[in-house]
C-alpha cells in the first residue's frame, strides 16, 4: 500500500506528517497515571480523546484501560471547562471511588486556558482522596512528553523532602511495558537494593484473569511511596526523554541526587544500570545476575555471525530506540537509519540531542547513519528506498514498510496492535536482551529459510 | 435479580423491560466524569468517510487525532489504498497562536504534489474549532489552485458526540455527490441502479451484498462508504433508490438526497437469515417486483438451504445461552437480537452508544421481560448487568473485549476489529461459528482462579 512513496527526496516544508511515528501527550499521561495505585486517569477535554487513548492502550495491552472524561460540549469550550471538571471530580469519587484522580489536559482545554490547579482547589474532594494534574498540550512534544510530564507531576505533588536519606533508590522506568518494569524491579531485588519505582504499571495493565473485573487492580506506586521518594538516596532515571524531568524535579525539590541512564536495553545499558546501583549502595553484584549476564554473552557469541554486518533500520520512541541501537551495534549490526517521531532536543544543548546520542552510538559500527528526530514513517520509507536494509525494528506501523520493501521485521516498542504477549515479556535487562537476540535472529533466519533455493536449504543453521 | 439501577444521574438511561414504564433517556450528553465508551464528533466523521479509498484524508490538528485513526477502520478496498495512510498537519504551539490556515494550505499542496489525488477531505478537530481556522476558505482556494475537489469536514470534537460527526460526514458527502452541471443534474435518478448506504465494507461485507443483488438483477451504483471511490460517488445521484444498512450514520444523508433529488430510501438489514431474506424481498419489490422478486426468492431458497443446516448445527450447541449486547448504534443492536434468536441465544442485556428513541422502542418490543436496556453505558454498568443477568457472552467493540474476558465471559467483536464478514448468508454462518468458537472454547475451564488446579 506504500507504492506511492517516491524514492526521490523532495523537501517537505509544510510541517505536516505522513504516517506519524509519534502520537500526542495525553495518552502518555494516561499511561503514566495508570502506574499509580488506586488512580483513575481523567482526560479533561472532549470524549473522543479519552476514547481514543483507551482504545489504543487497550489494543496494545489487551487489558481493560479505565479513564474518565470531562465530556466537553460546545458550552464548555466557550465558557471554560471549570464546571465540567468540578462535576467530573464529584461524580468520579461518588461513582468509581478511586483513591486518586490524575487529571491531564488536552489541546482543547490548554487552548481555552483552563487553570487546572485553581479548579482542583475549588473542587469538592472527599476526605482522604487526592487529585493531581499535569498539563499535556497535544501540540507540544509527543506521547513521551506526556508520560514525562505526568511522572514529573507525581514528584511535584507528592514527594516530601527528608533530612535523613534512606538506603533506597528511586527507579523511574520510563515509557516501557509492565513486563519491562517487572524485570527492572527483579534486577533491583537481586541487587538487594530497596527501591521505589514510579510510575509502575505492572499489576495494573497485565492483571491476571480471575473471573472478576477489578476497576483498580493491585499494582501501581502507592501514594506513601511517592511521598517517600524524597527520602531516597538516589534517583535512577531510565531514559532521558521519559524520565529525566521527574528525576531533576526531585533533585531540586528534595535534594535527591539523580542519574539519568539509557533505558537498559542490551548488555551495555543493563551493565550501566547494575553498576549505578552497585556504586550507590555498595553491593556486590549477585551471582544470579552475573550468571544471567554470562549466559547473554554466551548467546551473543553463539549467534554473532548471524548478525555481523547486517544493516538495520530502527524507529520508535527515543529512549527505546537509543537502547536498541546500542544493542544492535554490540551485536555487530550496522544501524543505517534511525528515526523517532518525538522532537529530539536541541543539538549541542547540555542534555544533548537525539541525533548526537545516536550518532555517537551508531558511529561505532563504522558507518554514518541517517538519523532523524521528529520524523515520520514516510521519511523512513524514503530513506530505506534509497539505502535498503536487512532488518526493520519498530512498532506495529513498521509492517507497512516491511511489506512494501519485503524486509524482515521485529516488533519492539509502542504501540504493538497486531500481536499479543509482548507487553508481558521484557526487552530490558539481560533476559530482555536474550529475548531480543532470539527475536532478531529468528526474523533473519526465517527469512534465510524462506529465500533459500532447494540446494541451499539446510537443517542446521 | 435486582432491579436495574445505577449511579446517580444515570437511572434515566437504564430500564428493565416489564418493570418500568418510564421512557429510556437517550441522545443526551454524557455525564462529566463518566468512563464513557463514547467517542467524539471527529471520530464519527472519520469512520464514515474513511472508506473513500482514493481520497486524501487530511486531519487538521495536533498529531493524536490522525494517529489514533490511522487504518483502524478495517474496511477493505478493491482499488486504490490512499485512505490507509495517515495525514496530519501536526499543529504545533506557534500554529495555535498564529493560526493554522497557512500550514493547512501548504500541507494540501504537498500532498497533492505527491499523490495526485482526485479528492481531498480536510477534517477539523477540537482545537481548529477553537482557534477558528476558516476551513471553507482554505478548501476553496486549494480546490481552485489544483483543479480538484477539496471538501472541509466540520468535525470539531466537542461539538456534540459521534452522531454529530455522522452528520458532518453526511454533509460532506452531500456536497460531493451534488451534480456539478445541468447535464449531470438531468441524469438524477435515471440509472436503474441503487445506492447502498451505511456499509463500510468491513471484512468485505459490501462485496457479499453486491454479489447477492447482482444475482437478483439489481446493480449497485455506489456504496457509501465501503470501498468507495471518487468517480463512483460523483455519479451517486443517478441511482433511483437508496437502501440503508447503518441507519445511525446514513439516514440523514438519505433524507437530504430524497429532499433534494427525489431519490427515495428504505431501511434494510443483512444481518441474520431472516433480515437478509426480508431485505432482499423488499428491495426486489421496491424496484418493481416481477422477475426481480422471482430471482430474489430463488436466491433466498438456494442460500437458505445451504446455510440453514449449518446454523441449526450450531443452534443445537448454543441453546439456552445468554448474550449481552453493547454496540454503537441501535440498528445493529436490533439486528443482533434477532440474529441471536435464530441461534437459540437469549439477549438479556442490550445497550448502545448512540441509539435513537425509536430504535430503543423497537428493542423494547423485541426483548423478553427482565432484559436490561441501557444507553451510553460505562464499564461498571456493563460489568454489573452482565453479571446480574448471567450473560455468557458480550458483543461489543475494542474497549469491551478485555472487560468481558476479565469476567470470564465470551466475546464477539461487532465493530472495526472483526476479521470476517458478518453480512448475508455467509456472514450468518461466520457469526454462528464465532459465537460457538468463543462460547465453547476450552479456555473458560481455566477461567476461575484455581479452577483447574483442584480438579
Amino acid at each position: 500500500m506504500l507504492d506511492a512513496t517516491p524514492k526521490e527526496f523532495t523537501e517537505r516544508t509544510s510541517g505536516g506528517m505522513i504516517n506519524p511515528a509519534k502520537t500526542c501527550q495525553p495518552i502518555g499521561a494516561m499511561y503514566a497515571a495508570l502506574g499509580v495505585h488506586g488512580c483513575l486517569p481523567h482526560s479533561h477535554g472532549s470524549q473522543g480523546c479519552c476514547s481514543y487513548h483507551r482504545m489504543h492502550l487497550t489494543r496494545h495491552f489487551r487489558d481493560p484501560i479505565m479513564a474518565s472524561t470531562s465530556s466537553f460540549t460546545e458550552g464548555a469550550s466557550v465558557f471554560g471547562g471549570g464546571a465540567n471538571l468540578k462535576t467530573a471530580i464529584k461524580n468520579i469519587f461518588q461513582i468509581y471511588n478511586p483513591d486518586i484522580i490524575a487529571v491531564h489536559t488536552t489541546c482543547l482545554t490548554e487552548t481555552i486556558g483552563d487553570d487546572i490547579p485553581s479548579i482542583i482547589k475549588d473542587a469538592d474532594i472527599p476526605e482522604g482522596k487526592t487529585v493531581f494534574h499535569a498539563n499535556t498540550p497535544s501540540y507540544q512534544g509527543s506521547h513521551i512528553t506526556g508520560f514525562s510530564n505526568m511522572t514529573k507531576a507525581m514528584v511535584s505533588y507528592f514527594a516530601e523532602a527528608a533530612a535523613i536519606k534512606k538506603e533506597q533508590a528511586n527507579l523511574i522506568p520510563g515509557f516501557v511495558n509492565p513486563g519491562d518494569m517487572r524485570e527492572i524491579k527483579r534486577i533491583a531485588h537481586l541487587m538487594g537494593v530497596p527501591f521505589i519505582m514510579f510510575p509502575d504499571t505492572s499489576g495494573v495493565v497485565d492483571t491476571p484473569m480471575t473471573g472478576e473485573f477489578v476497576m483498580f487492580p493491585k499494582g501501581g506506586t502507592k501514594l506513601a511511596e511517592l511521598a517517600d521518594s524524597g527520602a531516597s538516596k538516589l534517583t535512577v532515571a531510565l531514559g532521558r526523554f521519559a524520565s529525566s524531568d521527574a528525576a531533576e524535579a526531585l533533585a531540586k525539590k528534595c535534594r535527591v541526587p539523580a542519574v539519568t541512564l539509557k533505558t537498559p536495553i542490551g548488555i551495555k545499558a543493563t551493565d550501566a544500570f547494575v553498576m549505578a546501583l552497585r556504586r550507590a549502595f555498595v553491593k556486590e553484584v549477585p551471582w544470579a545476575l552475573e550468571e544471567e549476564r554470562g549466559q547473554l554473552v554466551d548467546i551473543m557469541t553463539d549467534t554473532h555471525f548471524h548478525f555481523h554486518g547486517k544493516k538495520v533500520a530502527i524507529f520508535g520512541d527515543p529512549d527505546v530506540v537509543t537502547g536498541l541501537t546500542e544493542f544492535a551495534v554490540s551485536l555487530g549490526m550496522v544501524p543505517v537509519h534511525v528515526l523517532t517521531g518525538t522532537p529530539g532536543g536541541a543539538i549541542g544543548s547540555d542534555v544533548g540531542s537525539f541525533e548526537e546520542d545516536i550518532a555517537a552510538i551508531a558511529g561505532q559500527s563504522g558507518h554514518k547513519a541517517n538519523i532523524k528526530a521528529g520524523g515520520d514513517l514516510f521519511a523512513l520509507h524514503q530513506l530505506i528506498k534509497n539505502e535498503p536494509v536487512d532488518l526493520l525494528i519498530g512498532n506495529t506501523y513498521g509492517k507497512y514498510i516491511a511489506r512494501a520493501e519485503d524486509i524482515p521485521f521485529v516488533r519492539v516498542g509502542f504501540p504493538i496492535l497486531d500481536r499479543s504477549v509482548h507487553s508481558y515479556l521484557p526487552v530490558v535487562g539481560y533476559r530482555g536482551a536474550m529475548r531480543l537476540v532470539e527475536m532478531i535472529a529468528g526474523a533473519l533466519l526465517d527469512r534465510q529459510d524462506r529465500d533459500a533455493a532447494d540446494e541451499d536449504f539446510e537443517l542446521v543453521m | 435479580m435486582a432491579q436495574a439501577v445505577a449511579i446517580d444521574g444515570r437511572q434515566d438511561f437504564i430500564t428493565t423491560k416489564g418493570r418500568q414504564i418510564s421512557r429510556l433517556k437517550c441522545d443526551d450528553d454524557s455525564i462529566a466524569g463518566a468512563v464513557s465508551q463514547r467517542a467524539c464528533v471527529y471520530c464519527g466523521a472519520r469512520v464514515v468517510l474513511n472508506p473513500i479509498t482514493d481520497a486524501i484524508h487530511l486531519v487538521h490538528g495536533p498529531i493524536g487525532c490522525a494517529s489514533y485513526t490511522w487504518d483502524i477502520r478495517g474496511s477493505l478496498t478493491s482499488g486504490e489504498d490512499l485512505y490507509r495512510n495517515s495525514f496530519s498537519t501536526d499543529l504545533k504551539e506557534r500554529d495555535i497562536i498564529f493560526g493554522g490556515e497557512k500550514k493547512l494550505a501548504a500541507a494540501i499542496d504537498e500532498l497533492v504534489a505527491k499523490y495526485s489525488p482526485k479528492l481531498v477531505f480536510i477534517y477539523s478537530t477540537c482545537i481548529v474549532g477553537v482557534i477558528g481556522d476558516d476551513l471553507e476558505a482554505v478548501a476553496k482556494a486549494a480546490a481552485n489552485r489544483h483543479g480538484i475537489e477539496v471538501i472541509p469536514v466540520q468535525s470539531s470534537g466537542f461539538a456534540g458526540n459521534k452522531a454529530a460527526g455522522y452528520r458532518a460526514a453526511c454533509d460532506a458527502l452531500f456536497r460531493l455527490t451534488a451534480p456539478a452541471t445541468p447535464a449531470e443534474a438531468a441524469l438524477v435518478g435515471k440509472d436503474r441502479s441503487i445506492n447502498y448506504l451505511g456499509d463500510f465494507n468491513l471484512a468485505g461485507e459490501a462485496w457479499i451484498i453486491r454479489d447477492y443483488l447482482a444475482q437478483v438483477g439489481v446493480d449497485i451504483n455506489a456504496v457509501f462508504t465501503g470501498d468507495s471511490s471518487y468517480g463512483e460517488l460523483k455519479k451517486a445521484t443517478r441511482a433511483r433508490l437508496n437502501i440503508i444498512q447503518c441507519a445511525g450514520s446514513m439516514v440523514y444523508l438519505a433524507g437530504r438526497m430524497e429532499e433534494a433529488y427525489g431519490i427515495p430510501y428504505m431501511h434494510v438489514s443483512f444481518l441474520g437469515l431472516a433480515d437478509t431474506a426480508d431485505s432482499l424481498r423488499r428491495i426486489a419489490a421496491a424496484l418493481g417486483g416481477g422477475s426481480l422478486s422471482e430471482r430474489a426468492e430463488e436466491l433466498i431458497a438456494r442460500e437458505t438451504a445451504k446455510v440453514q443446516p449449518v446454523i441449526d448445527g450450531y443452534r443445537a450447541k448454543l441453546a439456552g445461552k445468554k448474550a449481552a449486547v453493547y454496540v454503537g448504534g441501535g440498528f445493529k443492536a436490533i439486528s443482533l437480537i434477532k440474529q441471536f434468536r435464530e441461534l437459540g441465544v437469549e439477549v438479556v442485556m442490550v445497550g448502545t452508544q448512540t441509539g435513537r428513541k425509536e430504535e430503543y422502542e423497537t428493542i423494547d418490543s423485541l426483548v423478553a421481560d427482565g432484559t436490561v436496556i441501557l444507553d451510553d453505558a460505562n464499564p461498571s454498568e456493563l460489568e454489573k448487568f452482565m453479571t446480574e443477568q448471567g450473560a455468557d457472552l458480550l458483543v461489543g467493540g475494542v474497549k469491551e473485549r478485555p472487560l468481558a474476558y476479565k469476567l470470564g465471559r465470551a466475546f464477539i467483536d461487532h465493530n472495526h476489529d472483526r476479521k470476517h464478514p458478518l453480512s448475508g448468508y455467509a456472514g450468518a454462518v461466520n457469526f454462528a461459528a464465532e459465537v460457538y468458537t468463543t462460547l465453547c472454547s476450552p479456555v473458560w475451564r481455566h477461567a476461575k482462579m484455581g479452577g483447574d488446579l483442584d480438579g
